[in-house]
C-alpha cells in the first residue's frame, strides 16, 4: 500500500506491507532508529512517538494507519541541535541510565508539558504508566518531568 | 536526591556531580544499540522453540519453511551438530556434574523455550513466518520444576547421562553442630528467595559480520562482558581469538543476565561465518523471559542456635539451589556465594551452609544484580527477624548486639570469607536518626489500636565486591584485575581506554572526572575508549559492582603515572626540580614562581620528541598502562529501612518511607551513585512485593510477557530517601566500595520484614516473597479465622 505522512515535519511517501508496523517502518525504512523495541505487547513505551500531536506506542500502529498522519519521534525533538528543555531536565536531573527507554519516557512525558498546571509527583507517576524503566527507579524521572514543567 | 551541578574545575573533581557526559546522544535518540544496525545483505535468524517442558522431539519437518520465499535457510539441533560444538557454560569445576548443552536441542528438549529449530531469512517477518511453517513432532515426558521434588527418586530425570538431578552438592563452612546443641534457644525457619527474571529493557541481540578474505570476524552484542565473549566465542567456534573483534555497542542494561555465551549469539556467529553474509537477531519479550537467564531460586531449611540475650552462636543452611535445565556461564558460583556471606554483617562463630545444586525443568538461572548475595542478605536478615520474634527481643537490640564492630575488622567469617574493613554501626544509627525511629514506633502503636497495620523493617546488610581472581581458574574464567591506558595526545587531550563495559553506569563520565582531576584538565577534554575489543586489547567487563573499585583503581593509577611522567617532562623542561613543580588547570608551573610556567599541552607535544631530547631514560609519549588486581573483596554494607502499610481488606502493602544509607568508600560523582541506588532498590522492591517467575505443575511457565511478570512502574514505587557514608575501603587505592548491587541486596528483607512487622499482631510468622496482595490478604484471612 502506498502511505504519504509527515515525519518530524518532511513529507514522506513510501510503499508498505500492509502488516509493517509503524515502529518498524520508522526504524528500519526511515532509519530513526531513536524510537526502541522493548517488548511485543505495548506495555514497555519504550516505542513511544506522537501521532498528530498525541503519544502512541508505535508497537502497537500499523504504518498504513499513519497514512496522512503528522509523527514525531525522539529525533524530532532537539532542534536546531540544543537540547529541548525536557530533555535538558532529564540530563539534569540524572534521569537516564542505560537510556533505551529514555526516549519513550521524553515522548510520554511531552504531553505532561501542556497541562495548565504543575502537575504533582502522583500525577506524574500516574502518567507514566504505560513507559517502563529497569535502570532508574523512576524517581529522578519524576524530578525531571516535575522540573520541566515548572519551566515551560 | 540532588541534581548534578556544573562544575569545571579539575582541582574537586572527585566527589563532584558532574552532569553525564553520556546522556545527550541517548536523549536525542542518537544512541546506537544492537537492533539499530543495518547492514548491507543482512539475514534475520529466528528460532523455534519449545512449547514442551519435558519430551521427545520425534521429527522435525521444516520442508514447508525451506520452500518460503526468502528463507535461507532452516537448521535442526541435530545438523547443527555436525558442525557446531556444544555450548560452553558452567561445569567445569571437580566433582560436578556437566550436563551436554548444544545450541538447539537434540532429540530431547528440557524447558519451555529451548530452541529447536533456526530460520534465516530475508527479514525479520520472513523469518516468522517460516518459524511458524515448521512442524515439531513431541513425545511429552513428566516433567519436574520443583527442585525439591526433582531430588525425590520418583522424579524424571533431565539427563540420562548424569542419572540423577543432582548437579553438586557443596558443604561451605565450619563444625555447626555442637554449638547448635549448646544454644538456650535454637530457630527454625524455611525461606525462599524466588526466581526472578531480569527483563532489561532491552532484549538481548547480535550482529555478526564475516570478512573471509580478512579472515575477520565482528559481532556486535548486547553484552555488559566483550572481552569474556570474545574468548567465548573463539572457543565455541573454533576462531582465532586475535580475529575476533567484539563490540558492545550501546546496551539497554545487563544486570548480569548479559554476561553468558548464549546459544542464539553465538548461532549467528557461526552463521554469518558459513553463510559470509551478515546475520542479526534480535530477541523478543516473550523470548527473553522463557530463554534469558532466570535469577535467584534458592531455598534454605535454617537452624540457628542463639544464647538467651540474643547473642548469635551458629548457624546452619541446608540451601536447595534451582540451577535450571543446564548450567548458563556461572550459574554454579549463585549458591557459593550464597554460603560465603551467610553470616551477613554478623559475628557469628559457627556457621555452615550445604549446598544442595538441582537440574529441573526450567530456564536456567545465572547472575542477576546482587549474585548470590542478595539471596544471603535477604535469609540472614530474615532470620534476625525470625529470632527477635522468636524470643521476644527488639530486633534492632538483636542487631546491634551481633553486628561486627568498627575495631573487629578485617574480620574472617566461619565460611572463609574476609571482611577488610567497615563500619556498620554507623549507616545504622544514620538511619535511625532520619527515621526518627521511636517516633515511628509510636506511630505504629497509635495505627494498631485503630486496627491499622503499620510495619517497619530493618535490613543491616554486608556483602562483597570486586572480587580477586580466582587461582587456577579454568573453563569460564572471569579474572579480577581491570586495566587502563591514559595518553596525551600532543594538543593535551586525553584518551583512557578501559576494560570495563559501562551500559548505565555512568562510568565515562566517572572515569573523566577521575582522570581529568589527576591531569588538571577539563573532563569533557577526556574522551574514554570502552567495549570494542579491538580498542581495547583486554579487559574483564561490568559485573558484581566492579566498574569503579576494580576499573576506577586501574584508571586512577594509570593516571597518576601519566601525571608523574608529565611532572618530570614538565620539570626537566622548565629546569626545576620535579618537587618544585606543581599542576593547575593544565598547567606546570613553579610554587615558588607561577609566572614560570608551560602547559599540559605543551608538555604532551615534547613527549612526542625523539628520546634524545627527552630526561635520561624517559620514554616517548605521555602514556601509561596500569592494571589493578585486588587482594580481597571490598566490604560493601548499609542499613536500610522500609516503613510499610497493609491494608487488610485487600492484602495491599503500601511503602510510606524507605530510608536507604549505603557506604560507598569514595563517591566520585554522588549523583550517579544515587541513582544507581535507586535503580536497584525498585528492583529489589519489585522482587519483595511484585515479581516471581512460577511455573505450573507441568511446566509451563506462568510468565511470558510483562502482562504476567510485574516489574515495577513509576506508580508502583515510593520517594527514595538515599544517603551516602563514605568509609574508605582498605583494599583499593580509590578507596570505593560497591554500590551498584546494594538495593537489590538491602530492599527485599527490609521490605518483607516491614511487612511482617505490620502482621505481628495477627501472628503471621513468615510470607515467602512476592508478597502480593492476593498473598497478604490470605494470610490476614487465615489468621483471623
Amino acid at each position: 500500500m502506498n502511505i504519504s505522512l509527515r515525519v518530524n515535519g518532511q513529507p514522506v511517501e513510501a510503499e508498505v506491507e500492509p502488516r509493517l508496523l509503524l515502529v518498524h517502518f520508522l526504524r528500519e525504512r526511515l532509519r530513526l532508529t531513536g524510537t526502541h523495541i522493548g517488548c511485543d505487547t505495548s506495555q514497555c513505551g519504550a516505542c513511544t512517538v506522537h501521532l498528530d500531536g498525541r503519544a502512541v506506542k508505535s508497537c502497537t500502529v500499523l504504518a498504513v494507519q499513519a497514512d496522512s498522519c503528522e509523527i514525531t519521534t525522539i529525533e524530532g525533538m532537539a532542534a536546531g541541535g540544543a537540547l529541548h528543555p525536557l530533555q535538558a531536565a532529564f540530563q539534569e536531573h540524572h534521569a537516564l541510565q542505560c537510556g533505551f527507554c529514555t526516549p519513550g519516557f521524553v515522548m510520554a512525558a511531552y504531553e505532561l508539558l501542556g497541562r495548565d498546571h504543575v502537575p504533582g509527583e502522583p500525577e506524574i507517576r500516574a502518567a507514566l504508566e504505560g513507559n517502563r524503566c529497569r535502570c532508574t527507579g523512576y524517581q529522578n524521572i519524576v524530578e525531571a518531568i516535575r522540573s520541566a514543567c515548572g519551566r515551560s | 536526591m540532588r541534581a548534578f551541578v556544573r562544575r569545571e574545575t579539575p582541582a574537586d573533581l572527585v566527589g563532584a556531580r558532574l552532569p553525564r557526559i553520556e546522556d545527550p546522544r541517548l536523549l536525542t535518540g542518537r544512541g546506537t544499540f544492537v537492533d539499530d544496525l543495518q547492514l548491507p545483505g543482512m539475514l534475520h535468524l529466528d528460532l523455534l522453540r519449545s512449547p514442551h517442558a519435558h519430551a521427545h522431539i520425534r521429527d522435525i519437518d521444516a520442508r514447508e519453511a525451506r520452500a518460503l520465499p526468502g528463507v535461507v535457510a532452516v537448521y535442526t539441533g541435530r545438523e547443527l551438530a555436525q558442525f557446531l560444538k556444544a555450548l560452553p557454560g558452567a561445569g567445569g569445576m571437580e566433582g560436578f556434574n556437566a550436563p551436554q548443552h548444544h545450541v538447539l536441542a537434540i532429540d530431547r528438549v528440557r524447558f519451555v523455550g529451548e530452541g529447536v529449530a533456526a530460520v534465516l531469512a530475508r527479514d525479520r517477518y520472513i523469518a516468522r513466518d517460516a518459524r511458524e511453517l515448521i512442524s515439531v513432532m513431541y513425545d511429552a515426558l513428566p516433567a519436574v520444576t520443583d527442585p525439591e521434588i526433582a531430588l525425590t527418586p520418583e522424579a524424571p530425570v533431565l539427563h540420562d547421562d548424569i542419572g540423577s538431578n543432582r548437579a553438586f552438592e557443596l558443604r561451605i563452612g565450619n563444625e555447626t553442630e555442637a554449638a547448635i546443641a549448646a544454644a538456650d534457644r535454637v530457630v527454625r525457619g524455611r525461606f525462599v528467595n524466588q526466581r526472578v527474571i531480569p527483563n532489561t529493557m532491552e532484549t538481548r541481540g547480535a550482529v555478526a559480520l564475516f570478512e573471509p578474505w580478512e579472515n575477520r570476524l565482528t559481532v556486535w552484542l548486547s553484552t555488559q562482558a566483550p572481552h569474556l565473549m570474545r574468548r567465548e566465542f573463539a572457543r565455541f567456534l573454533d576462531y582465532p581469538e586475535h580475529r575476533l573483534r567484539v563490540i558492545a555497542p550501546d546496551v539497554g542494561g545487563a544486570f548480569g543476565a548479559k554476561n553468558n555465551p548464549y546459544a542464539e549469539e553465538l548461532l549467528a556467529a557461526a552463521l554469518a561465518v558459513r553463510h559470509q553474509v551478515p546475520v542479526k537477531w534480535i530477541e523478543e519479550r516473550s523470548e527473553h523471559m522463557l530463554v534469558t537467564s532466570h535469577a535467584r531460586a534458592q531455598t534454605v531449611e535454617l537452624r540457628v542456635g542463639v544464647r538467651a540475650d540474643g547473642t548469635l552462636l551458629a548457624l546452619h543452611y541446608r540451601l536447595v539451589a534451582d540451577m535450571g535445565a543446564y548450567y548458563h556461564a556461572i550459574t554454579h558460583i549463585g549458591p557459593m556465594m550464597t554460603a560465603a556471606l551467610m553470616t551477613g554483617a554478623y559475628r557469628i562463630p559457627h556457621a555452615a551452609t550445604d549446598i544442595v545444586s538441582v537440574f529441573t525443568n526450567t530456564t536456567p538461572t545465572d547472575p542477576y544484580r546482587g549474585f548470590g548475595r542478595a539471596e544471603a542478605a535477604y535469609f540472614i536478615e530474615r532470620t534476625m527477624d525470625l529470632i527477635a520474634c522468636e524470643l521476644g527481643l527488639e530486633v534492632l537490640e538483636l542487631r546491634r548486639r551481633n553486628l561486627i564492630r568498627p575495631e573487629e575488622f578485617p574480620c574472617t567469617t566461619p565460611t572463609g570469607h574476609v571482611h577488610e574493613s567497615g563500619n556498620f554501626q554507623l549507616c545504622l544509627d544514620r538511619a535511625l536518626a532520619r527515621l526518627d525511629y521511636e517516633g515511628a514506633r509510636r506511630e505504629q502503636a497509635k495505627l494498631r489500636l485503630v486496627g491499622r497495620y503499620l510495619g517497619i523493617g530493618f535490613a543491616t546488610h554486608a556483602w562483597r565486591a570486586g572480587f580477586p581472581s580466582v587461582p587456577g581458574g579454568k573453563g569460564y574464567i572471569t579474572s579480577g584485575w581491570e586495566k587502563t591506558t591514559v595518553s596525551v595526545d600532543p594538543a593535551g587531550k586525553v584518551r583512557a581506554v578501559i576494560g570495563t563495559s559501562p551500559h548505565g553506569q555512568g562510568i565515562v563520565t566517572t572515569t573523566a572526572q577521575i582522570v581529568a582531576q589527576q591531569l588538571g584538565v577539563l573532563p569533557r577534554d577526556v574522551r574514554v575508549v570502552h567495549s570494542d575489543t579491538d580498542a581495547v586489547a583486554q579487559g574483564n567487563g561490568t559485573m558484581g559492582s566492579r566498574s569503579l573499585i576494580v576499573g576506577g583503581s586501574a584508571t586512577l593509577l594509570a593516571a597518576q603515572q601519566v601525571r608523574a611522567k608529565a611532572i618530570r617532562l614538565a620539570a626537566h623542561l622548565l629546569q626545576l626540580d620535579p618537587q618544585r613543580v606543581m599542576l593547575e588547570n593544565a598547567r606546570f608551573g613553579d610554587v615558588g614562581d607561577p609566572a614560570r610556567s608551560i602547559a599540559l599541552a605543551e608538555v604532551a607535544a615534547h613527549a612526542f620528541a625523539g628520546p634524545r631530547d627527552l630526561p635520561e631514560g624517559m620514554e616517548p609519549c605521555l602514556e601509561a598502562t596500569a592494571l589493578f588486581e585486588p587482594t580481597n573483596f571490598s566490604t560493601c554494607f548499609g542499613t536500610h529501612v522500609c516503613v510499610a502499610e497493609v491494608d487488610p481488606e485487600t492484602g495491599m502493602v503500601v511503602i510510606r518511607r524507605y530510608l536507604a544509607i549505603d557506604d560507598v568508600g569514595r563517591a566520585v560523582n554522588p549523583t550517579i551513585v544515587e541513582g544507581q541506588i535507586h535503580g536497584g532498590l525498585a528492583q529489589g522492591i519489585g522482587q519483595a512485593l511484585m515479581e516471581g517467575a512460577g511455573y505450573d505443575v507441568a511446566g509451563q511457565p506462568l510468565a511470558a510477557s510483562f502482562l504476567e511478570y510485574a516489574t515495577p512502574r513509576a506508580s508502583d514505587l515510593p520517594h527514595f530517601e538515599v544517603e551516602l557514608t563514605e568509609t574508605p575501603s582498605t583494599v583499593n587505592p580509590l578507596g570505593a566500595r560497591g554500590i551498584g548491587e546494594a538495593g537489590t541486596i538491602g530492599a527485599p528483607p527490609a521490605v518483607v520484614n516491614a511487612v511482617l512487622d505490620a502482621l505481628a499482631p495477627l501472628g503471621v510468622r513468615h510470607l515467602d516473597m512476592p508478597l502480593t496482595p492476593q498473598k497478604v490478604w490470605r494470610a490476614i484471612r487465615d489468621a483471623r479465622a
